[in-house]
């Protein structure tokens, strides 16, 4: 099973978009799910958000940052390349509400995973609100595809080169506390999705975080992924990647993701240098 | 059997065990009795016919004896390294009751690897029967099945999660234990059967048992006892606390070993508190011993005669500096500002009266709670099977932690749908799990035999009744 890479394109400065040959996954994705990769032989299983599927034409399609030595290899590869390996969906599909006034928050690279869900629940009758944001206009991705599943769309630039000068809880609170809402849906780094819990909390709105933390095997196996909701602890790769916002541990899944920092920043050094090396010689 | 020096490989990762010489085997053989009425076949779950390998060898027929244990155990050079010999044909060896077994292990291990070496020859495939199996997990329990089934002529296709077969034989034991080349090498002779394998595969979500029975005549679950337990004590989700099973994948399937050449990481502890006294705890303790640990402590609630590890793996994890904390179990972990592991915090325990499961319960001492320095900690207290298959399968009966039961012919509640290995028992060993391989090729050859019979005997219908109506015109 070879898993090629139809499509590449760079969304905006160190994000990129892979159009990945997956028949089988594509038929059994849902919106919420992820897939996890490994690029080669000695290469690391990390996980990716689906952020588009194509059954009838078996195409996934997802969306990352450039952050460390696997993503940065990954945003290297062309067009015609292809994975070692490709394993999902993985994780539960998000559970679509009916009726309901859904706003969903959408930050960086989160953007592309709101989409999907967004077009779920707006097939199924919803009312979208979407506010997506990044930390300028030239990182804003996927304004067009979001804007087509929202009945309503906001924009947030941290330096205000579009949309509201701000933060995505700016826009947020002004919406609560204009409208009635049933659900948050909060996509993006950890630090925006603890924001949009702390904003929602007072107004009782039920609020729905997709976590991200270090993940091996992705099917329950390791427990690297484990996080804490309510209390008890949960395997975010089989229990999640979606969880009730009101009852996340941030703070220890933002300090478990600093576990393997050193040896990041090891691989990655090594790879540049490898990189620069054969830039040269 | 020649072993590597303690000393020399706590450094490396290479095989422990060296194995015999030709000369060696030979004589070791030779001490075989050949006895009338062999004890040494009863203890084998497989039923290798141990005195016709051991008479090969003693004969110097070394490839003769590979195919004799062949034609029994598909796996000869894995169980000649990881099976409990002593506690299945070797006990029952007659040249045990005055004095040392015949060293069984040993011998298949010798014969095994000597075939390997001279490279295996291609099995004849027999004639298709046309029926088709899906088998879930690439353990050693559906190779077996996958094995047995192929060489009867069924079509067979393993279906597996991760990116390498072999299951636990890849992602749980290590390579100083059981080289993954010869793992790859056995599992290239089932490919060679004809089995076809399909990698990344999880069913429960890729496809669901329901749906392979559309596809498949059968189905068999071997899917293993994947899921860690934890302590549930606080501080178990510190930055530095394992589970065995993730410590472990890391290591083995993903090679952190070798980081950076490999991209997977893994924190290499100075302290390393190993919580468990199985062979994957002794597992756990001696990878991180050649991750360059400076002291490692297997700590164990119980005592040296409840530890449930081989005699010969806690023999090795003596010998290479595993210190063993007996009677003493954690009871909080203890981290420091960064939310990493500091100290493991434990209390002397005493045995008392036997529990449930026959052996000695064992009872806290109060004031000898006492603090462990450590900056990794492995939870090795055992697995449970993986929720994923029972969660998505219909009509299919668990009971309790997942566990599928099944009858003394490994079927499940479901027709057409069989189990075995850790999934049917929990955490148990690689020749126990291909012990109920074999007895589940058995019944799902039957099964599928008396598809045959409902097909024929319904074709015979519908022949009659067309007979019948042409009668009629």
């Amino acid at each position: 099973m070879t898993y090629t890479i139809l499509e590449r394109e760079e969304l905006a400065p160190e994000i990129y978009l892979l159009k990945l040959h997956a028949p089988e996954v594509a038929s059994k994705s849902e919106p919420g799910q992820f897939i996890i990769i490994r690029i080669d032989e000695s290469g690391e299983r990390i996980p990716l958000t689906i952020a588009d599927y194509n059954r009838d034409a078996g195409i996934i399609t997802v969306v990352f940052m450039e952050i460390g030595k696997t993503t940065k290899q990954l945003a290297a590869l062309k067009s015609g390349d292809s994975l070692s390996d490709l394993v999902g969906p993985l994780g539960n599909p998000a559970n679509v509400p009916r009726n309901s006034v859904v706003v969903f928050v959408g930050g960086g690279v989160g953007i592309t995973t709101v989409f999907p869900e967004a077009r779920e629940f707006k097939k199924a009758g919803n009312t979208i609100i979407s506010i997506i944001g990044a930390r300028s206009e030239n990182l804003l991705i996927w304004e067009d595809l979001v804007h087509s599943v929202s009945d309503k769309l906001y924009i947030t630039t941290d330096d205000g080169t579009k949309g509201h000068h701000g933060f995505v809880t700016d826009v947020l609170t002004n919406i609560l506390e204009e409208q009635g809402v049933d659900l948050v849906v909060a996509i993006g780094p950890v630090v925006m999705m603890r924001a949009v819990a702390d904003v929602t909390k007072p107004f009782g709105v039920k609020t729905i975080v997709s976590l991200n933390p270090v993940m091996v095997d992705g099917t329950g196996m390791c427990g690297s992924c484990r996080v804490v909701v309510g209390g008890e602890t949960r395997f975010t790769c089989v229990d999640g990647p979606e969880f009730d916002a009101h009852q996340v541990d941030f703070t220890l899944l933002m300090k478990r993701l600093t576990t393997y920092r050193d040896e990041e920043a090891v691989s990655l050094g090594k790879f540049m240098h490898e990189q620069d090396c054969d830039e040269k010689c | 059997m020649p072993e590597q020096d303690p000393e020399e490989r706590i450094h490396n990762f290479d095989e422990v065990a060296l194995g015999y010489t030709e000369e060696q085997a030979t004589i070791e053989a030779n001490r075989c009795l050949q006895c009338k009425k062999p004890q040494c076949i009863k203890g084998c779950p497989v039923e290798i016919d141990i005195p016709a390998f051991i008479k090969n060898i003693a004969e110097g027929d070394f490839e003769a004896s590979a195919s004799e244990l062949k034609r029994a155990n598909t796996l000869p050079a894995i169980c000649g390294r990881v099976c409990p010999q002593e506690m299945q044909c070797e006990i029952e060896c007659t040249l045990g009751k005055k004095g040392e077994p015949i060293a069984i292990g040993r011998l298949e291990r010798f014969a095994a690897d000597y075939e390997l070496e001279k490279g295996v020859q291609t099995p004849g495939i027999p004639e298709s029967t046309g029926y088709r199996v899906a088998v879930v997990g690439s353990g050693p329990a559906s190779l077996t099945v996958a094995a047995d089934l192929a060489r009867i002529g069924h079509s067979v296709t393993i279906l597996e999660a991760l990116h390498e077969e072999g299951g636990v034989l890849i992602y749980g034991i290590p390579e100083f234990r059981l080289p993954k080349e010869i793992v790859r090498a056995e599992v290239d002779f089932i490919k060679k059967l004809g089995v076809e394998i399909k990698l990344n595969f999880v069913v429960g979500k890729l496809r669901s048992v329901d749906e392979l029975l559309t596809e498949y005549d059968a189905v068999f679950l071997g899917s293993g006892a994947g899921l860690p337990s934890f302590l549930g004590i606080e501080g178990e989700n510190l930055n530095g606390v394992y589970s065995a099973n993730e410590f472990l994948t890391r290591v083995n399937l993903m090679k952190a070993y070798q980081f950076p050449d490999y991209d997977t990481p893994i924190k290499k502890g100075k302290h390393v508190v190993v919580v468990g006294a199985g062979n994957v705890a002794m597992d756990a303790a001696r990878c991180a011993l050649r991750l360059g640990a400076e002291n490692v402590t297997i700590v164990y609630r119980r005592g040296e005669d409840e530890m449930t590890a081989r005699i010969e793996e806690i023999r090795h994890a003596k010998e290479e500096g595993v210190h063993f904390k007996l009677l003493t179990n954690p009871t909080i972990i203890y981290g420091d500002e960064n939310n990493w592991v500091k100290t493991v915090k434990c209390i002397k325990m005493r045995l008392g009266e036997p529990d449930e499961s026959g052996r000695a319960r064992p009872e806290p001492i109060s004031g000898t709670e006492h603090e462990i320095p450590a900056d990794v900690a492995v939870i090795a207290i055992g697995t449970t099977p993986n929720p994923l298959i029972p969660s998505t399968t219909s009509d299919l009966q668990t009971i309790k932690r997942n566990i599928i039961p099944t009858d003394a012919e490994c079927r499940t509640s479901k027709k057409g749908v069989f189990a075995g290995g850790d999934v049917v028992t929990g955490s148990a060993t690689v020749i126990s799990a291909m012990g109920a391989g074999k007895i589940a090729a058995r019944a799902i050859d039957q099964y599928l035999q008396s598809l045959r019979f409902a097909e024929t005997t319904s074709t015979l219908d519908c022949e009659a009744i067309e007979c019948r109506n042409t009668g009629n015109q």
